[in-house]
């Protein structure tokens, strides 16, 4: 199928008219995803948004229940978000960290209905990056420029035009109900050159990688690979798969609601235990643990790297911390077993 | 689907000070109905996160036992924010408990095993619902001995008075106490909990060890129980990892791969031997 750039705001009209639409929108210097009102608040040319598409699930600050307590009892209301959405112009890798996180928020105990009740309710609709940026590297990461992991429909920008692929049943049926043309052969030519001439031409090697990290938990590479980290956490937050939190109460009195926000592991507040001691107390252990919890924890239990590739860390660091840079260093460490 | 972050109410129906210092206090919750008492079924070394409404939660650990019906009980040191308020509520208020979380001691591998119970300090409560639970009439004849060494810095320190004044008298458990330093009228021995493991020596034949106390107590301890026999297998450890979700989803209390919420908080020290010591 195709669709014209020109008849993409037309198309986004229609679908608010029956579904919460999210798309980037301009804010300043960079883009955002936010609920769109018009089908021409959406701009789809402004690369990788500035937060990942995480926030629309998982939002950074988001209510749990509100009660109201009593002698007699407590009144708890948890409304979960149930709204039909469709979130449009996602990026792959993106869409890929969703597919991570659903690992997390429906483990092998327990369910989070706020998270998996938007994530069953959405359609996710991407467009594959024709010019991917100098920091991403999701094909080091079992991405891809036109991975369609996590996505119903994926769109690819062949100039006036996107051709439409539809990946999940979801998917086809929006397209089909959206009413799209066919593509012709020169339309699906058009799109796999485009897809071939798309290069990532960063490469991280992560041959080995887990290998190391598996044994390599005491060595003294911990005590210099940190040293630059000013433990901000900015790379937590923008990072689609970081799932930290914390959980709050906002009230006056008995009325109120308890909430939760997003935390993060580079924090020393974030594991010091009430007795004063602390098992991460300096940022040499919470750097360590981010790297571990991403290319080793992960891997352990979800058989996934939990790095999608998309270079926010990297883009975003106020010191150019470069994840890339750190896990060759790692990988080029001596193994070492004992504390 | 059940929705893990919303809380029991309960009634706090006692709040009393356990130990002299009085910074531990122990409450007493109970179901608001038959219907939520059925709903919360745990067992020893299970936790749960205990919330003042307005304040937020914390996690304790569960010190009553399944075989005391009606209520569930905390104890509780005063900390921070929500431990503080919990010291200061009026008996009858509402409280929360989210929960049952975590795993629990490995009771049915511990059936015709003898049992050595080592706790340090106010971290007895879940060894007293341990205790609790395999000394009930109907559960007693599947364990052999029951041994619990218990020590604190003060006699005034002790947990559960009234439980150690009856396990003193009982034949079915060999109740150890031990305080730091002679005081007038103590009856029980003097010395920390390393050296006093190594004095009282349990075998470790046919024998598992279940040790909860403060990072120095444990790290003392564990030669004593190497020297004594007990293989990493057989000692089996409690952590208290900082903790909010308690689900396995906030990130916070990881050892390694491992969620100590989720995975533990019991884990056996073979287990721990695996992982880094982070913790
Ligand atoms: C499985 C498990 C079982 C447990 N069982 C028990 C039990 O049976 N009994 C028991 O008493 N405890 C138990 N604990 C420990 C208990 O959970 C903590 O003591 C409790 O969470 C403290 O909560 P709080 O809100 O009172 O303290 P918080 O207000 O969270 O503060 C705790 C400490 O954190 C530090 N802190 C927090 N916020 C800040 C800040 N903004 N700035 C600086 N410092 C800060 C302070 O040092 C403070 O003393 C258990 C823990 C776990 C994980
Ligand atoms: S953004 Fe940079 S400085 Fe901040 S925590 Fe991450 S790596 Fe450290
Ligand atoms: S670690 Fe960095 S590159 Fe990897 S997914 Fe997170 S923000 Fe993107
Ligand atoms: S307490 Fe949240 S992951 Fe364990």
């Amino acid at each position: 199928m195709i669709v014209s750039k020109k008849e993409i705001p037309s198309f986004l009209d229609k679908l608010i008219s029956d579904y919460q639409v999210f798309a980037p929108v301009q804010k300043g210097s960079y883009t955002l995803f936010k609920q769109i009102c018009s089908g021409t608040d959406a701009v789809l040319d402004g690369g990788i948004t500035k937060l990942p598409v995480k926030e629309i699930f998982f939002p950074q600050s988001e209510k749990l229940f509100s009660y109201n307590v009593t002698n007699e009892g407590a009144k708890l209301e948890a409304p979960v978000d149930d709204r039909k959405k469709v979130v449009f112009g996602v990026r792959p890798c993106d869409a890929r960290s969703l597919t991570l996180l659903d690992n997390v928020f429906n483990n092998d105990k327990y369910q989070d209905p706020y998270y998996l009740t938007r994530r069953n309710n959405t359609i996710l609709v991407g467009i594959g990056c024709n010019s991917p940026a100098s920091t991403c590297f999701c094909t080091s990461v079992n991405g891809g420029p036109f991975d369609t992991k996590g996505l119903d429909l994926l769109l690819v920008d062949t100039g006036d035009a996107y051709v439409v692929e539809p990946v999940s049943d979801k998917g086809k049926e929006l397209a089909e109900k959206a009413g799209f043309a066919a593509a012709s052969d020169a339309d699906k030519a058009a799109a796999a050159k485009v897809k071939e001439e798309a290069v990532v031409s960063c490469r991280v090697n992560t041959d080995g990688l887990k290998a190391k990290l598996d044994v390599n938990f005491y060595d003294p590479i911990w005590d210099r690979i940190h040293e630059k980290c000013l433990g901000c956490g900015a790379c937590t937050y923008l990072c689609p798969t970081c799932h930290c939190f914390d959980i709050v109460d906002d009230a006056v009195d008995c009325n109120g609601c308890r909430v939760r926000n997003w935390d993060s592991c580079a924090f020393p507040l974030f594991t010091l235990h009430g007795s004063g001691h602390n098992p991460r107390s300096t940022n040499k252990e919470r750097y360590r643990n981010r790297i571990m919890h991403k290319f080793k924890y992960f891997v352990d239990n979800f058989n996934e790297i939990a790095c999608v590739g998309c270079g926010r860390c990297i883009k975003n660091c106020p010191v150019n911390m470069d994840i890339r840079v750190v896990l060759e260093d790692i990988r080029g460490s001596e193994a070492r077993l004992d504390s | 689907m059940k929705n893990p972050y919303l809380p029991l109410p309960m009634k706090l129906v006692k709040n009393f000070t356990e130990t002299e210092d009085k910074l531990i206090h122990t409450f007493t919750l109970q179901y608001l109905s038959e219907e939520d008492e059925k709903s919360f079924s745990y067992m020893p070394g299970q936790f749960a996160e205990v919330c003042v409404f307005g304040k937020g939660e914390a996690p304790f650990g569960i010190a009553s036992s399944p075989t005391e019906p009606g209520f569930l009980k905390f104890s509780v040191a005063k900390v921070g924010v929500v431990s503080t308020a919990l010291h200061l509520m009026e008996e009858g208020t509402i409280v929360g408990v989210r929960g049952p979380l975590g795993n629990y001691y490995p009771v049915e591998e511990f059936k015709g095993k003898n049992v050595v119970i080592i706790g340090g300090g106010f971290a007895f409560t879940t060894l007293r619902s341990l205790a609790t639970y395999m000394l009930h009439p109907d559960r007693r004849g599947d364990y052999g001995d029951i041994t619990v060494i218990y020590g604190a810095r003060n006699p005034g320190l002790l947990l559960y008075k009234e439980e150690l004044a009856a396990w003193e008298k009982s034949p079915d458990i060999n109740l150890i106490t031990t305080i730091d330093r002679a005081v007038d009228g103590w009856t029980g021995r003097v010395g920390f909990i390393p050296a006093v493991t190594e004095e009282v020596a349990p075998s470790s034949d046919n024998a598992y060890a279940i040790i909860c106390g403060p990072p120095v107590m444990i790290k003392f301890t564990m030669p004593v129980l190497e020297k004594l026999g007990f293989p990493p297998e057989r000692i089996i450890m409690s952590l208290e990892n900082r903790m909010k979700c308690g689900i396995g989803m906030c990130g916070r209390c990881n050892v390694g791969g491992k969620y100590v919420c989720k995975d533990g908080p019991v884990f056996t020290r073979a287990q721990l031997n695996e992982l880094p010591n982070e913790y």
